[in-house]
């Protein structure tokens, strides 16, 4: 099998080596690729949206459909995570594991036993447990919120600078699963919850498909931005730049919340009590 | 030898972008481990990301965001200054997608190691047909 | 877009990429192909590609490699092949 599978992939390795010796030259600027409809985006993108950022005004507004439907796309696929993995706890586990707060001491409790959830000396860990470490928790603490506001620093620079708002919700949701890492599991659902990251998630593309909605009730087109100037106030060169920024965020808050709740499923294995 | 010389450099991204793709192919294809071949599936992704992305640049031009673009009034942009964007689009999306495939191709896999005990492919390959006894069996 | 540089980074992304598919302890693969994904964003970087090399740094050497530990740290850690 192995014989066979590596002469069929050399076998396709030439045919596209053979294919290679056709394609245009690197770097040329007369290339098919550069010529038809790629200059209409560079030369027009100022006067049309006044966005400096070629690739935030062509995948936001000139192709705001195929976001549209990527956004859905990746909502589609944390529900799918979901749907596989998601089980719900019916027996209780073997042990609990305690940890009392002030002395540090690891408790073991068998058979079903457990304190109620409610007291303050009291915390539970998970069943594999590390050793409780301070250095790592307090940095992962104070960094936490700083990879928070860039991220938002990201999404909102997306007009003037490499950005926009995939990268932040990315960056985001990295954050989340960083505390969640450092932290327990535990705590991150409390503070984030699974139902919350699905509100989320489908909230983004809602916002998305609203815009939409929102520029056809008021006169253009599906998504066409400048039917938001009356609404906004403004022009409409300036109303598709504010339109980006409110799609921007739909998609930001997508992505940050499936990107968590992936997460969440695939570290507890679907029961999500314990994690990484 | 100058014109090998030119030759070579204006095609070994190419080549390069060919070497990955036969790779990941054989990763998929002659891999027994799930995650080996979830591994190899994301290397022909971004293959295919690195052959659009050579195919948008130009020799001599800038980043794809418009220069002196505050408060100038506006001035005559030339669309052989700044790269394609067009690819970089595109792949934007795509590179999203990737990421949502191989969260739920990792979610099967789990799903599988908890049915079978295993993920190696002719292990598990074995126990389904231990425990369909009369099942018409593949070769290899 | 300087060649020399080009060619020294494709160089090294082609070992991560064989490195990732043939080490035997699948966390070293994760690790590997995080790697792999951080090099490709330095190709893109070089290119000119400056969305799409941030897009990569994000999404392939940060969550991508941590859904791979998370899904090595559930299953199983040693291969076969």
């Amino acid at each position: 099998m192995r014989l066979l599978g590596f002469i069929t992939v050399v076998l396709l390795g030439g045919l596209l080596f053979h294919l290679s010796l056709d394609f245009p030259d690197l770097g040329d600027a007369s290339s098919p690729a550069a010529t038809h409809v790629s200059p209409y985006y560079i030369e027009h993108t100022m006067e049309d949206t006044s966005v400096p950022n070629i690739v935030t005004a062509v995948l936001a507004d000139y192709r705001g459909y195929d976001t549209l439907f990527e956004t859905a796309v990746i909502f589609s696929a944390g529900l799918a995570c979901f749907f596989l993995m998601r089980i719900s706890e019916r027996t209780a586990p073997k042990a609990r594991f305690y940890r009392h707060l002030p002395t540090g001491l690891t408790l073991r409790i068998e058979k079903g036993g457990k304190i109620p959830e409610d007291t303050r000396e009291f915390e539970r860990i998970d069943s594999v447990w590390v050793p409780y470490d301070v250095i790592i928790t307090m940095t992962c603490r104070l960094v936490v919120p700083f990879i928070q506001l860039f991220a938002l620093y990201v999404i909102a620079h997306g007009h003037h600078s490499p950005g926009g708002g995939f990268q932040g919700g990315v960056i985001f949701g990295a954050a989340i699963i960083l505390y969640a890492i450092s932290n327990n599991l535990r705590r991150t659902l409390r503070r984030m919850s699974e139902r919350m990251s699905a509100l989320f998630g489908s909230v983004g593309v809602i916002i998305y498909g609203g815009t939409g909605m929102l520029c056809l009730l008021l006169g253009a087109g599906f998504l066409d931005y400048r039917g938001m100037a009356s609404l906004l106030g403004v022009d409409p060169v300036s109303a598709r730049s504010y339109s980006i920024l409110i799609v921007e965020t739909g998609v930001g808050l997508a992505v940050t919340a499936v990107m968590v709740w992936i997460y969440y499923n695939l570290s507890s294995a679907g029961k999500q009590d314990e994690g990484l | 030898m100058e014109s090998l010389a030119t030759f070579i450099l204006t095609k070994y991204n190419y080549w390069a972008v060919i070497i990955l793709l036969v790779i990941g192919l054989y990763a998929m294809i002659a891999k027994k481990n799930l995650v080996k071949k979830i591994i190899g599936m994301n290397i022909f992704q971004t293959a295919i990301i690195l052959f659009y992305v050579s195919i948008g640049t130009k020799r001599g031009a800038t980043l794809p965001i418009i220069e002196h673009a505050h408060g100038d009034s506006a001035h005559a942009v030339h669309a052989a200054d700044y790269i394609n964007p067009l690819p970089h689009v595109l792949m934007l999306t795509a590179i999203v997608v990737s990421v949502a495939t191989l969260g739920v191709a990792l979610a099967l896999a789990m799903k599988i190691h908890a049915q079978y005990g295993t993920l190696e492919e002719d292990e598990i390959q074995e126990k389904i047909m231990e425990s369909e006894p009369g099942s018409t069996s593949t070769s290899g | 877009m300087i060649w020399q540089l080009d060619l020294i980074i494709l160089l090294i992304v082609i070992i991560c990429g064989i490195a990732a598919i043939s080490i035997r302890d699948l966390l070293g693969a994760a690790i590997m192909f995080g790697a792999y994904s951080f090099m490709m964003c330095l190709l893109w970087s070089i290119m000119g590609a400056v969305d799409v090399s941030f897009t990569e740094a994000s999404v392939g050497a940060g969550v991508s490699t941590v859904f791979f530990v998370a899904a090595v740290f559930r299953t199983t850690r040693r291969t076969r092949d």
